[in-house]
């Protein structure tokens, strides 16, 4: 197989070469398994970079497309089918930068089971890319349940104390999503004799009603893994209970799944139903914004304060997406890689300071920024970054969402920005009494007197982040213009369809 | 002519006869040597999955009627040949572990695919019955084998006599179908219901009474109630082969009688089969989730999947999808053998010599102990689930598809929603066995072992690749009557 032809397989299926030498070493060499993991996945980062640099950004048509015969079944072909295009490219590049480093994160915080650890972080990692470059429905579908298996054993077995009720939740509450979503899959392939996401799109000539019908069936497997309103319920106990690398990958791509399905399945397949959704969708996600930073605020976990806030900060991406303009869809898909960045750095930071203390009672802290000033300087940008400062990530992203949204013919009128934007305050509300509490004040606690600053490699695992947050912050064009012809082209086709509503 | 049907129906003389010369060859064996008798029903078995794999393709009619040779037909026997050498190897080391090894374990087994591969060609109502009490009572002795053990003993008088009761309803019914339309042939009724101007009310009954017998075999609800008990008291590597076996055997009949021969009647008998299904579906399900005891989980799972595969039966009763519903039971009830003989394979494994061991909760601490057996499991689990990549989701798949097609949309709402209660009992194991500690004992027979290795492998691989499967559920075809 030549490289440069298959370069998705291979980004896809990099880490399975890992799984595979990772099996193979006995266990109880802990390091060097901890080391062929980290090659795997920086081997599917390098091939990672070199695709996005073999990537025409101003091409909106999918890229570097892999399309063969898979198996035919009751007469209809399923495709092997990948490609690549800009409402993807970043969320690739994102998953395939996060894995290392959680994987360097998990250095010292797992020790048991080291080996099932890595081999199930991997194939994650395989169905995480497989979802964002599938472009057959069957093969999507099972990239996008094969993820479950993994996270499951990765909360079930690592997790926290109740880690088999999470895991358990985790595992019904989205496989109740995608079910429904099987079903309209079957139906497309029966209507339409294809499972190629394209051609449907071309050929396919959905009447409105049914439309309704199908756009909700996918729609109630994206929204559970969002998640929004009311169908968030399993995130809280999942993100506490889960090891700080789970869940980083859970909030940082995981959760991605779901708002990529929208733009990349529910608005281009079915853009009428998209269109007279949209105001639903808006409404169901400032209800996530403003419920989610309520429910942050109240929080005494530090876990659990972010795994809320996540509730919100994905509310803001729906309503970017749904806003069916291109700044809004735009906006959204930045900021699903900046809660990525920002809230994957959370959960390491959270991390951190559960392996010292033990603890994640904000009440157990207070002063920490005089015992570890580096630690304290770290979460001081990601925190303003997560809550939107001007000049980091999570502004822009949350600018041009609302931006979006505020003058969206879909959503029709600019009372959800407006809430929206209240959601913003409430973020500030909420991470910065976090901080308060974990950082400033004496330090009062004997515990807190002796602790240790980072080392160094905690350092190198939180730098890159930090590198990205400043990046996007200060100049985000090279981002947007990555995806801008993609989501012109995702626009135009919902142009026609607004037309057709009317 | 009689020598060209008898050379069609070579694989089915070669299990049948084998078995009777074998019943004879066995009292020259040693009692502490019966692995020549488990080694020499293998080959015959073998021996006959050849010649039916050389078979395969060819359709005809034989001896009058009585029997037919089809795709259809073959891609059974292959399945009944191939599940029965893997019950063999399964049953040899812990019929020994019981102490319950007896050289008519085998003989009988082979009788009952003798019974199985009869019923796949079945082309008239008596030779399914027949069928149905070769296939039957080698089953009901088999139950009792492990005698004088209670529970062995009550599950196989509980088979026989509620297997006797659903005789005694198919034999009823096959008189009634008889007596308006005088013939017992696949053919002939089709004529005379083809002929008359609607299916006369006796014939209808008749066709019900036909279902209810069948219906008790494929263990679908409301005929379930034998199947747990059966399950649980049968000596485990009976357990394993009923499950699949009998199953299969029972929807070969179901199949054929009621989409060959019947489909003139499709208006009543599909409504009927809908909620035999969406019931059985349900029923199965929910029940599995109280379960404690393995066996008994399985038994419960058992009756869930005849209910996924009875979906097949309202999609065929739609004109135009019969053909594709025909493929996917048979492509399910290929890849639920695989899956289910994989699973038992753990259960025997886990079952210590004085039949302990049985709860799930014995299989704590399995992930760490026996990794690979457990990773096994853990997979057969997901296949049953119905999560990719396995077999299992490629065979609901094709199942729902058909439902669809037939617009029985609830129909496939129910199977997908019981799926996912499904999931809650069959992740129970898999959170047993990696996430409690414990220490299990288990046994390490390489027969054994190699069963559950060669199922995951099927599991995976047919998941991943299921090509090759679904080419030859594309041959099998139902011969046109």
């Amino acid at each position: 197989m030549d490289f440069s032809n298959a370069l998705l397989t291979w980004v896809t299926f990099a880490p399975l070469v890992g799984v595979l030498v990772i099996l193979l070493i006995p266990n109880g060499r802990e390091s060097v398994i901890r080391w062929l993991a980290m090659a795997a996945s920086l081997a599917a980062f390098a091939i990672s970079l070199f695709l996005l640099a073999q990537f025409d950004s101003t091409n909106p048509a999918l890229q570097m497309v892999e399309r063969r015969a898979w198996f035919s079944l009751a007469g209809v072909e399923i495709e092997y089918f990948l490609g690549v295009d800009g409402l993807s490219v970043l969320l690739v590049l994102l998953t395939t930068f996060l894995t290392p480093i959680a994987i360097l994160s998990t250095w010292m915080a797992v020790e048991e089971r080291v080996k099932e650890f890595m081999v199930f972080f991997l194939l994650l990692e395989i169905g995480m890319v497989g979802v964002f470059l599938a472009q057959d429905l069957f093969l999507f579908y099972i990239f996008w349940e094969f993820t479950l298996v993994p996270m499951y054993f990765l909360i079930g077995i690592w997790g926290g104390p109740r880690r088999v009720y999470a895991a358990i939740k985790f595992f019904l509450y989205t496989m109740a999503g995608s079910i429904l979503m099987l079903l309209a899959i079957l139906w497309l392939g029966i209507q339409f004799e294809s499972f190629a996401v394209p051609d449907l799109i071309a050929t396919a000539n959905i009447p409105g009603n049914i439309q309704t019908w199908l756009f909700l069936a996918f729609a109630a497997a994206f929204a559970i893994k969002v998640p929004m309103w009311p169908l968030h319920s399993w995130l809280p106990d999942a993100h506490v209970e889960a090891p700080t690398a789970g869940s980083v990958i859970l909030a940082g791509v995981l959760l991605k799944m779901g708002t990529y399905g929208f733009v990349r399945f529910n608005i281009p397949l079915f853009p009428q139903a998209a269109v007279q959704l949209a105001p639903y969708m808006a409404l169901l996600a400032v209800i996530g914004i403003l419920y989610g930073a309520a429910v942050s605020y109240a929080q005494k976990d530090v876990k659990k304060l972010v795994a809320y806030s996540s509730v919100s900060h994905l509310g803001f991406v729906v309503l970017g997406l749904f806003a069916l303009n291109p700044q809004g869809i735009q906006g959204g898909i930045l900021q699903m890689v900046n809660h990525g960045l920002s809230t994957g750095a959370l959960f390491i930071i959270v991390g951190m300071i559960y392996e010292r203390r033990h603890t994640r009672e904000m009440d157990a802290f207070g002063g920490l920024w005089k015992v570890m000033p580096i630690y304290g300087a770290m979460t001081l940008i990601v925190t303003l970054s997560s809550m939107g400062l001007p000049g980091l990530n999570g502004f822009v992203g949350e600018f041009t969402i609302l931006l979006g949204s505020f003058g969206s013919e879909a959503i029709g009128s600019s009372i959800y920005a407006g809430l929206a934007a209240a959601g913003v305050i409430l973020a500030a509300i909420y991470m910065l009494f976090m901080f308060q509490k974990l950082f400033l004040g004496p330090v009062d606690k004997e515990e807190n007197k002796n602790l240790q600053d980072l080392n160094l490699r905690e350092i190198v695992t939180l730098v890159p982040l930090l590198v990205f947050i400043f990046w996007i912050g200060l100049y985000p064009k090279p981002f947007f213009s990555l995806m801008a012809p993609s989501v012109e082209k995702l626009v135009s086709v919902l142009g026609t369809a607004s037309m057709a509503v009317r | 002519m009689l020598l060209e049907d008898l050379l069609s129906i070579l694989p089915l003389v070669i299990v049948a006869g084998w078995a009777t010369i074998l019943v004879i060859i066995d009292l020259f064996i040693p009692k502490e040597r019966k692995g020549i008798t488990a080694a020499l029903a293998a080959l015959g078995l073998v021996a006959a999955a050849v010649a039916a794999i050389l078979q395969f393709g060819q359709s005809k009619t034989l001896f009058g009627g009585m029997l037919l040779l089809d795709g259809f037909a073959s891609f059974l026997q292959i399945l009944f040949l191939g599940a029965g050498l893997l019950a063999i190897a399964q049953a040899f080391d812990y019929l020994r572990r019981r102490e319950i090894e007896r050289g008519e374990y085998y003989t009988l087994l082979m009788f009952s695919i003798s019974g199985m591969m009869l019923m796949s060609m079945a082309g008239d109502l008596i030779v399914i019955f027949i069928a149905l009490e070769l296939l039957s009572i080698p089953l009901y002795i088999l139950s009792g084998f492990a005698r004088p053990q209670p529970v062995s003993e009550e599950a196989a008088l509980k088979y026989f006599i509620l297997g006797a009761f659903a005789s005694g309803f198919m034999v009823y019914g096959i008189a009634l179908i008889f007596g308006t339309t005088a013939t017992t042939s696949l053919a002939g009724i089709l004529n005379a219901f083809a002929a008359s101007p609607g299916v006369p009310a006796l014939a209808m009954v008749g066709g019900a009474l036909v279902l209810v017998g069948l219906g008790f075999k494929v263990a679908a609800v409301p005929f379930h109630m034998w199947t747990p008990d059966v399950y649980v008291g049968a000596p485990t590597s009976v357990t394993a082969f009923m499950s699949v076996g009998a199953k299969a055997g029972g929807f070969a009949a179901l199949l054929r009688m009621l989409i060959a021969a019947f489909p003139d009647a499709a208006a009543a008998w599909g409504p009927v089969t809908m909620w035999i299904a969406a019931l059985t579906m349900t029923w199965g399900n929910v029940a599995a989730i109280a379960q404690s005891n393995i066996k008994r989980m399985l038994a419960y799972s058992s009756i869930a999947h005849a209910g996924y595969i009875f979906m097949a039966l309202p999609s065929a009763a739609v004109a135009g999808v019969a053909p594709e519903a025909v493929r996917g039971a048979l492509f399910y009830l290929m890849a639920y053998a695989i899956t289910n003989l994989g699973a038992w394979g753990v259960v025997l494994a886990m079952e210590k010599a004085e039949g302990a061991g049985l709860e799930i909760d014995d299989y704590a601490g399995l992930g760490k102990r026996r990794p690979i057996m457990a990773l096994a499991m853990a997979l057969f689990m997901l296949s049953f689930t119905g999560v990719p990549p396995t077999v299992g989701f490629i065979g609901k798949f094709y199942l729902f598809r058909a439902a669809i097609d037939a617009n029985l949309i609830w129909l496939a709402l129910v199977g997908v929603i019981t799926s996912l209660i499904s999931a809650y009992y069959y992740l129970r194991v898999v959170v047993v066995m990696y996430m409690r500690p414990g220490e299990p004992e288990t046994q390490n027979e390489p027969l054994l072992n190699s069963t559950v290795w060669l199922a995951a492998i099927g599991t995976f691989v047919f998941g991943v690749l299921p090509s090759p499967l679904l080419a030859l559920a594309h041959m099998a075809e139902l011969i046109r009557l």
